[in-house]
């Protein structure tokens, strides 16, 4: 078996990290909204849901990264520049890994976005 | 490796030869004369049509925000009555929202789409043609109610209690029936547009090549699926408190208006951004062709278009500010709010960039394209500022919100689609705008816009709310207000000029000249004046800009030495291309004119106006109707057998007519549908869920639908969708007896299922009008039922079509597009089934 997938033909990959941002997203906030809905049924401390946002926003890094780590290498490694306009496979291939690196990039910087609150915020209503 | 030639063989075709065929194509493509015109279904004339009404409605909606302008240009005005002036501002934006925005972005994209990728018409031409009727019979009948003073009267976002009250009146279901009718034309278009991209596109036009324009549609139309449908869930369940007294939204029966507003801007606010892109996509194709250069930045733009995509669907509860969730609830959709300023400056800066980088020519579509940016960027800082909660806590509900809202839509739609207009008139019309004119009116919208509505932040800071038909003259706000009103007249008067400059005769002005701006894209391949074959032949494309790049290119195409230069069976055909590298897959042959469209859309249409007036029996006699039309449409219009496998396209390559499943338009558009329909239905769910969290206990103590019914429905249902494996599978063995058994088998199943799931409800004796609980759980069990109604309807037909011949083992597309619907059905039912029977266990 291999450890990292052979380049993947589809046109699906490069929605794969802003879907890590969209899931991640809906966790923290599922997750939030859940919690003060039912804390007193509950009975945990919102120091959970900060640091269940801590962890789900680690994996969510962690897989826009490798991710990225894929966008890169289709891209390769950054030895080609863009446009990448020709009407080659090669050029066609590139296109596709630059474009899915920037959205990883994208989706990196808004999964910190997302989680930053849980940073600052301590309660529900503070 | 590609099938496609480097160098195009030698022409051997006689002058005589050229002319036969093109004249062919010419009879196959003719648009239908006299009364006969409007069964057209090209999309040339339905993308036309539906622009010309879209604007229509625009000015209507105009006249309105006018009449607003005017009651409010001096203090305690009496110019109409409180109760016409909600009518006019809940129409004004209803109308701009859902009967221009949308639907211009889709009448657009049905016309320049199909040119821009060098194909004769979107796969599924009767489809637009059906959206448009459907479009135009919702819009009359929303705008009509104004002039029996019962149009909507709660705001465009039509917020319980006030929306469910008696005050709202029938106007709020014209509002919600309506509208929903229209919706359907917005998920149809969807499944045109984003089939059209990805399978439509010209030989040799990879997905690197594919203009930009496309790619926003292509998100847009992604981005329908996922917006659209909760407000469809959101219109039932406030269709069905309305109706029926169903307490979905009352909180003395467990309901929450909460749920409408969290449904409502889960569609809202992404709806922004659906209207926005296409709009700043038109800005994509404008701004290189007077740069003069490709555009910099090309894998940039595909970023921000994706980017914006996704992360406008974070960002819905930035309209909730105010409604007391929990501040990390806020605080999520904040940063949401704020991150999207990133992908939306990006294309920003790469149009600035180009404009750097080329030598610009300055012309009406550049001054258009310049003053929206001017104004947007203006929304856009403004929108930064009412992304911050506590910020927002100040100015919701103000006129700093007006301010906000208008600077974003006019900026970021209206004039991109005035630019739009100026640069692809002489595509449609193949004559240009005047020059003067367009710079008449771009100064008076340019300058009446900023009069009109910078002083809205002014007297929203001063504290001016929203919707208020008039206000006492001690506030401190009749300067501002007068000097908006003053405003909006001189706007008025740019829009008139404009449309002015559309209508007025030009029989004696010259045609102009073939690709008028010099631009580099496919769509200016159109003669002046054009055939209504769209291209004469489909080009082989390698380049991004193949008219700047591709020197003979033009000369070919009119020569027909590319691809189907002929019509010889007299079928109207297209090209299908794969979805990566556009290799030629398919000769598609789409439908002609018909009637059966405009009755299948008016049919529907009273489905939804009867029951605005609780007339059940014309409802159902219309419901029969559109179901028939749509059967009689389906059976006669698609999945036809060819009279043979195989065609030559031209250049010595064969194509086959017929495919099925992944390979079929047909199975990508059942897929795509049914991607919106499952969104819908997890809206549904969303709601289930929701009741539980804000009660303790959210059954209330009433029974529920029990554990035995829902897992037998759920097994049925399982079992059913076995059974139609099993039918497929026989199928493709050529085995028809095998498939129809397990059809009946499957069918047998699909009613034993739907018995089942709708006896666990009865039998508890849950009353839907008692409280939420029970209303929800009947909700989405009828949701599933009706589908598996539907696929009974499918079910019957792959019968019908068995015995009838034309669904066998070589010609199945029938089948694996009813299999395809039924993976989603288990999906559903499943869900459904599971969560009523077992969720009330496990809390």
């Amino acid at each position: 078996m291999r450890l990292i997938p052979k380049e993947v033909e589809s046109l699906w990959t490069l929605f794969t990290a802003p879907t890590i941002w969209a899931v991640h997203f809906l966790v923290c906030y599922v997750g939030a909204a859940v919690f003060c809905a039912k804390r007193n049924a509950l009975g945990l401390d919102f120091i959970t849901v900060r640091s269940g946002i801590g962890i789900v926003t680690v994996i969510a890094l962690l897989a826009i990264l490798g991710s990225g780590w894929l966008a890169w290498r289709q891209w390769g490694f950054g030895t080609h520049e863009p446009p990448h306009d020709e009407p080659s496979h090669h050029d066609r291939n590139r296109f596709q890994g630059f474009a899915t690196l920037l959205l990883c990039a994208l989706s990196f910087v808004a999964v910190i976005f997302t989680a930053m609150p849980a940073a600052i915020i301590t309660e529900c209503n503070p | 490796m590609s099938v496609l030639p480097d160098v195009l063989p030698e022409d051997t075709r006689s002058d005589g030869e050229r002319e036969a065929q093109a004249e062919r194509l010419r009879a196959v493509w003719k648009t239908p004369t006299g009364w006969r015109y409007w069964t057209a279904v090209n999309n040339t004339e339905v993308g036309v049509w539906y622009t010309g009404a879209a604007f229509l409605f625009m000015l209507f909606a105009g006249v309105l925000a006018l009449i607003v302008r005017v009651q409010l240009s001096v203090p305690d005005n009496d110019f109409v009555s409180a109760e016409f002036f909600n009518q006019a501002f809940t129409l004004h934006g209803t109308v701009m929202m859902f009967l221009f925005a949308v639907p211009i972005f889709e009448a657009v994209a049905v016309i320049i789409l199909p040119q821009m990728l060098g194909a004769r018409d979107l796969p599924f031409p009767r489809l637009s043609a059906f959206g448009f009727w459907s479009f135009i019979l919702g819009g009359v009948f929303v705008c009509g109610s104004i002039f029996f003073g019962a149009a909507p009267n709660s705001g465009w976002f039509m917020y319980p209690p006030l929306a469910t009250s008696e005050e709202a009146g029938i106007g709020a279901d014209i509002w919600l029936l309506g509208l929903s009718f229209i919706e359907v034309a917005s998920i149809a278009a969807a499944v045109e547009l984003i089939v059209g991209v990805l399978k439509c596109r010209p030989p040799g036009m990879k997905i690197n090549l594919m203009p930009l324009y496309a790619w926003y549609i292509l998100i847009v139309a992604g981005m329908i699926l996922f917006a659209f449908p909760p407000l469809i869930a959101g219109d039932i369940l406030f269709e069905m408190q309305r109706m029926f007294d169903w307490p979905f939204f009352e909180p003395e029966r467990g309901g929450d208006p909460l749920l409408w507003q969290h449904l409502f801007w889960i569609f809202g606010h992404p709806e922004v951004y659906i209207i926005f892109l296409p709009a700043i996509a038109l800005l994509a194709m404008i701004v290189p062709t007077f740069a003069q250069r490709p555009i910099v930045g090309y894998s940039w733009i595909v970023l921000a278009a994706v980017g914006t995509g996704f992360l406008s669907f974070g960002l819905w509860v930035h309209h909730m500010f105010t409604t007391g969730l929990p501040s990390i609830s806020l605080a999520f959709f904040s940063a949401a709010s704020e991150a999207v300023a990133i992908p939306t400056g990006v294309q920003i800066f790469v149009f600035i960039a180009t404009l750097l980088a080329g030598r610009v020519i300055f012309s009406v579509p550049m001054l258009f394209a310049a003053g929206a940016l001017a104004i947007f960027i203006i929304g856009g800082l403004t929108g930064v500022m009412v992304a911050l909660a506590p910020f927002d806590w100040q100015a919701h509900d103000t006129y700093f919100i007006v301010a906000h809202l208008h600077y974003v839509l006019i900026g970021g739609v209206m004039f991109p689609i005035i630019a739009g207009i100026y640069y692809f008139f002489p595509m449609i019309a193949f004559r240009k705008l005047s020059d003067r004119l367009g710079k008449i009116a771009f100064w008076l919208m340019f300058v009446g816009f900023n009069v009109a509505f910078f002083p809205m932040h002014l007297s929203g800071l001063r504290g001016m709310p929203r919707r208020i038909f008039t206000y006492p003259d001690e506030l401190g706000l009749n300067l501002l207000n007068l000097v908006s009103t003053v405003g909006a007249f001189i706007f008025a008067a740019g829009v008139l000029v404009i449309a002015y400059d559309m209508l007025r005769p030009k029989k004696k002005q010259p045609y102009a000249p073939r690709n008028p701006w010099n631009a580099g894209t496919l769509e200016w391949l159109t003669e002046m004046p054009g055939e209504d074959w769209g291209v004469r032949s489909v080009p082989i494309i390698r380049s991004r800009y193949p008219l700047w790049d591709q020197p003979t290119l033009m000369a070919d195409v009119d020569a027909g030495r590319y691809y189907l230069a002929d019509a010889e069976e007299g079928q109207r055909e297209t090209m299908v291309t794969s979805v990566l590298s556009a290799e030629p897959i398919q000769c598609l042959r789409v439908s002609g004119p018909a009637y059966v469209t405009i009755f299948s859309a008016f049919a529907l249409g009273g489905v939804f106006i009867f029951l605005t007036f609780h007339w059940w029996w014309l409802t159902l006699g219309s419901g029969i109707l559109a179901g028939g039309g749509i059967l009689y449409w389906l059976w006669t219009g698609t999945a036809i057998i060819p009279e043979k496998r195989e065609k030559d396209v031209g250049l010595g390559l064969k194509l086959p007519i017929y495919v099925s499943g992944p390979k079929s338009v047909g199975w990508w558009a059942m897929f795509i549908t049914m991607v919106g329909d499952g969104t819908a239905f997890g809206s549904l769910m969303f709601g289930y869920f929701f009741y539980w969290t804000i009660h303790d206990d959210f059954t209330n103590g009433l029974a529920g639908p029990g554990v035995l019914w829902p897992l037998v429905a759920a097994a049925c249902f399982a079992a059913a969708w076995a059974a139609m494996l099993l039918s497929r599978a026989a199928n493709g063995a050529d085995r028809p007896q095998g498939l129809r058994l397990w059809l009946c088998v499957s069918l047998v199943l699909t009613v034993a299922g739907s018995c089942a799931g709708l006896y666990g409800p009865y039998a508890h004796g849950m009353d839907p009008t008692a409280h939420v609980y029970p209303a929800i759980v009947w909700i989405v069990i009828l949701w599933t039922v009706c589908h598996g109604a539907i696929g009974l309807v499918m079910q019957a037909y792959c019968l019908a079509g068995s015995f009838a011949g034309r669904l066998t083992a070589e010609y199945d597309i029938d089948i694996h597009n009813v299999v395809l619907y039924w993976h989603f059905m288990l999906v559903t039912a499943l869900a459904t089934f599971l969560v009523v029977g077992l969720f009330p266990l496990a809390v």
